[in-house]
C-alpha cells in the first residue's frame, strides 16, 4: 500500500509538468502584452520595451519556460505583476476561504445527499421517493449561477434573512454552499439510491435476512458499503472540480476567494499568479484524487488484493 | 413408521402469488408438505417449479409487494409462521429455521471478513448474553466443524474458492444450531467433487446436531445420497411424495416422476437418446385446467383435461394423478 502512495505520488511529477508547460504555452499565444497591461495603455514605447527586458520576457519562449521551472523548484514562483507580492502569499491568503466553500458544499452532499438516496431506495416509489426524484431532477438541471441569484433574491432580497454578498460570519457561507452544492447532492441522490436499489436485490442481502438481521442492520451494515463505491467516486472526482466550480460562485456572491483571484489574474493576464493558482488546484487535484483511491481500498477489500496481486509481480 | 415422525413443519394448502405488471404468477399452488424431526426431506422439481418460492415463504423472505401468500398454512412447532409479524419472524429467522442460499459466489457480503458473518448470526440471537469471546470462540468452532482453518477468519470472501464460501455459508446457517435448515439447491453451483465433499459435511454435521433439513435440489443423485423423504415438486404442487426408496425403487410413480428418471443418462442400459419431459412448465400466470401435468403427460386422459386429481395414497407413497384411482395401480406410465 505503501509502495503504491509512493508511486502515485511519483506520478504527480510529469502530470504537474505537463499542465504547466500546456498553461504557460497558453499564456504564451493569448494576445496581450504584460509589460503594457503594467504600465497602461499609454504607456512611452521605450518604457515598455525596458519593462520588457528586466521582466525577462524578450528571452525565447522555451528558456523562459525552463527558467520558469528552475525557479518554482526552488521554491520561487515569482511575484504578481500587479500588486508585486510574491504569488503564494496570495494564494494562501485567499484560499482558506475557498477551502471553506468547498467543504461545506461538500458536507452538504454528503450529509443530506446520501441519506435520502438511502431513504429513497427503502421507500422505492412511495411519496418521498418520488418528491425527492424529481427535486433531484429540477436541482440537476438548474444552471449554479442562476440558482445562487434566485436564492439571494428570496432570502437576501425578499425574507432578508441572509446576507447577499461578501464574507462576514459563518451566515455568508449559506447560499454559496447550497449553490456549490445544489447540482452535486442532486446526482448524488440519486445515484445512492439507484445503487442502493440494486444492492437490496443480491443474495447476500436474502442472506443477512435469513440470519434474522432487522431492516435498518440490512440497510446500514450489509448494503450501504456496497452501494457507496461509486458514490465516492463522484464525489472525489467531483471535489476537485468544485474547487473550480467557486470560480462562478465566488463572482456571484462577490467573494475575495481563489476563484476571484484567478479571473483578475487572467484578466489582467499576471502570468505568474495564473500558473502558481492552476498549478496549486492541480496539485491538490491530485493529492484529493489520491486520497480516494486509498479511501477504495478500506470501503472494498477486494481492490486491496489487487495491489497486493501487483506488488507480488 | 408414519406414528413415530415427529412433525416440526407441516405445509398444508400454500398458495403464494407474484404479482408482477397486473399479471398475476401463481407460483405455488396448494403445496403440502410434512417434515420430522432429525429428517431430511428432498424437494425435487423443474427449475420454476416453485421450490425457492416455498423455501422463501417458509423463511418470510418473500419479495415485499410482489410476493404474497394467499392461502394455506405453515406450522412451525405448531406455531403459525404466515401470521406472526417481522418481529417474531425475524427471532426464528437464522436461529430456529436457517437457509443455505443457491449460490455461495454471491450469498456472501464482499466488505465483511468471513468470519464477522458468521458472528453475526449468533449476535442477533444471543439470548444466553455470550462475551465477545464465547461468540469469537464459537466462529472458530464453527470453522473446524466445516473444515476451514480458523486464521482464515478475518479474510473477506473473495479470497476463498467456490466450495471454500459454501462452506463458511454452511457454517454462517448452522452457528445457532437450528432445528431446521433449508439448503436451496446447496451444491448446484460446485464443481462436482467438491459437490460430494460439501454433501458429505452437510450429512455429517446434519447427524451430529440433530437438524432437520429441507434439500431443494434438481438433481435426483443429491436426492438419492441425502434424503429421507423426497416430494416431487410441479408448477407449485407435490404431486408424488413419499420415503426415498419409494420414489427410486418403487413400481408405481406420477408420470412426472416417470419422466424425470426417464430424462437421466444411465450406465446399464445403451440408449441412442435420453427420453425427455416433451414441452415446457405451464405459464404459472396461466396454468391448465385440470392436472397440471395433462399437457406434457404420455398417459394423459380425459378426466385429466376436467379435473384435477385427488391424492392417491399408497402405503407411504402419496401420488396426485388419476392414473391411481380407487381400484390398484394399472402400471401406465410408470415403467
Amino acid at each position: 500500500m505503501g509502495k503504491y502512495i509512493l508511486k502515485r505520488l511519483l506520478w504527480m511529477i510529469p502530470v504537474i509538468l505537463g499542465i504547466s508547460f500546456i498553461l504557460f504555452s497558453i499564456l504564451e499565444i493569448t494576445p496581450g502584452d504584460p509589460a503594457v497591461m503594467i504600465l497602461g495603455e499609454s504607456a512611452p514605447p521605450d518604457r515598455v520595451e525596458a519593462l520588457r527586458e528586466e521582466m525577462g520576457l524578450n528571452e525565447p519562449f522555451l528558456q523562459r519556460y525552463v527558467t520558469y521551472v528552475a525557479d518554482a523548484l526552488h521554491g520561487d514562483f515569482g511575484s504578481s505583476y500587479r500588486t508585486k507580492l510574491p504569488v503564494f502569499d496570495e494564494i494562501l491568503s485567499r484560499f482558506p476561504t475557498t477551502l471553506k466553500l468547498t467543504v461545506g458544499g461538500i458536507l452538504l452532499v454528503v450529509i443530506l445527499g446520501i441519506p435520502l438516496g438511502i431513504l429513497s431506495a427503502v421507500k422505492q416509489y412511495s411519496v418521498f421517493d418520488n418528491v425527492s426524484m424529481v427535486a433531484a431532477l429540477i436541482l440537476n438541471s438548474m444552471p449554479g449561477f442562476w440558482l445562487g441569484i434566485m436564492l439571494v433574491l428570496l432570502f437576501s432580497v425578499k425574507l432578508n434573512l441572509l446576507p447577499a454578498t461578501g464574507v462576514n460570519g459563518w451566515n455568508s457561507y449559506i447560499l454559496p454552499c447550497i449553490t456549490l452544492a445544489a447540482g452535486m447532492m442532486a446526482s448524488v441522490v440519486r445515484m445512492t439510491r439507484s445503487n442502493m436499489l440494486e444492492v437490496i436485490r443480491q443474495d447476500y442481502i436474502s442472506t443477512a435476512r435469513a440470519k434474522g438481521a432487522d431492516e435498518e442492520r440490512v440497510i446500514l451494515r450489509h448494503a450501504l458499503r456496497n452501494a457507496l463505491l461509486p458514490v465516492v467516486t463522484i464525489v472525489g472526482l467531483n471535489f476537485s472540480s468544485l474547487l473550480g466550480g467557486t470560480l462562478i460562485i465566488e463572482t456571484v456572491f462577490n467573494i475575495p476567494g481563489l476563484g476571484a483571484l484567478m479571473i483578475t489574474a487572467v484578466r489582467s493576464k499576471d502570468i505568474p499568479l495564473v500558473m502558481a493558482g492552476v498549478l496549486f488546484v492541480a496539485l491538490l487535484g491530485g493529492f484529493i484524487n489520491l486520497f480516494v483511491d486509498v479511501l477504495y481500498v478500506y470501503i472494498d477489500p477486494r481492490l486491496k488484493s489487487q495491489f497486493v496481486r501487483g506488488k507480488g509481480k | 413408521m408414519e406414528e413415530k415422525r415427529e412433525i416440526l413443519l407441516d405445509i398444508k394448502n400454500l398458495e403464494v402469488t407474484y404479482q408482477n405488471d397486473g399479471e398475476t404468477v401463481r407460483a405455488v399452488n396448494g403445496l403440502s408438505l410434512v417434515l420430522g424431526k432429525g429428517e431430511t426431506l428432498g424437494l425435487v422439481g423443474e427449475t420454476g417449479a416453485g421450490k425457492t418460492t416455498t423455501a422463501k415463504s417458509i423463511m418470510g423472505l418473500l419479495p415485499k409487494k410482489i410476493g404474497k401468500c394467499t392461502g394455506g398454512s405453515i406450522l412451525f412447532e405448531g406455531q403459525e409462521l404466515l401470521s406472526m409479524d417481522e418481529k417474531e419472524l425475524r427471532s426464528i429467522r437464522g436461529e430456529k429455521i436457517s437457509m443455505i442460499f443457491q449460490d455461495p459466489m454471491t450469498s456472501l457480503n464482499p466488505v465483511i471478513p468471513v468470519g464477522e458473518q458468521v458472528a453475526e448470526a449468533l449476535e442477533l440471537h444471543n439470548h444466553d448474553g455470550r462475551t465477545r469471546e464465547q461468540i469469537e470462540a464459537r466462529v472458530d468452532e464453527m470453522f473446524e466443524l466445516v473444515g476451514i482453518p480458523k486464521a482464515r477468519k478475518h479474510e473477506y470472501p473473495h479470497q476463498f474458492s467456490g466450495g471454500m464460501k459454501q462452506r463458511v455459508v454452511i457454517a454462517m446457517a448452522l452457528a445457532c444450531n437450528p432445528e431446521r435448515l433449508i439448503a436451496d439447491e446447496p451444491t448446484t453451483a460446485l464443481d462436482v467433487t467438491i459437490q460430494a465433499q460439501v454433501l458429505q459435511m452437510m450429512t455429517k454435521l446434519k447427524e451430529e446436531m440433530g437438524t432437520s433439513m429441507i434439500m431443494i435440489t434438481h438433481d435426483l443423485g443429491v436426492v438419492a445420497e441425502t434424503c429421507d423423504y423426497v416430494d416431487v415438486v410441479y408448477a407449485g404442487e407435490v404431486v408424488e411424495s413419499g420415503t426415498v426408496e419409494d420414489i427410486f425403487e418403487g413400481k408405481a410413480h406420477h408420470p412426472y416422476t416417470a419422466g424425470l428418471f426417464h430424462s437421466l443418462p444411465s450406465m446399464g442400459k445403451k440408449k441412442e437418446r435420453l427420453t425427455p419431459i416433451n414441452g415446457l412448465m405451464p405459464d404459472p400466470a396461466d396454468l391448465p385446467e385440470g392436472c397440471f401435468f395433462h399437457p406434457r403427460c404420455p398417459g394423459c386422459m380425459d378426466i385429466c383435461k376436467r379435473k384435477k386429481p385427488d391424492d392417491i395414497r399408497l402405503g407411504t407413497q402419496t401420488i396426485k394423478c388419476h392414473l391411481y384411482g380407487k381400484e390398484e395401480p394399472q402400471g401406465g406410465c410408470a415403467d
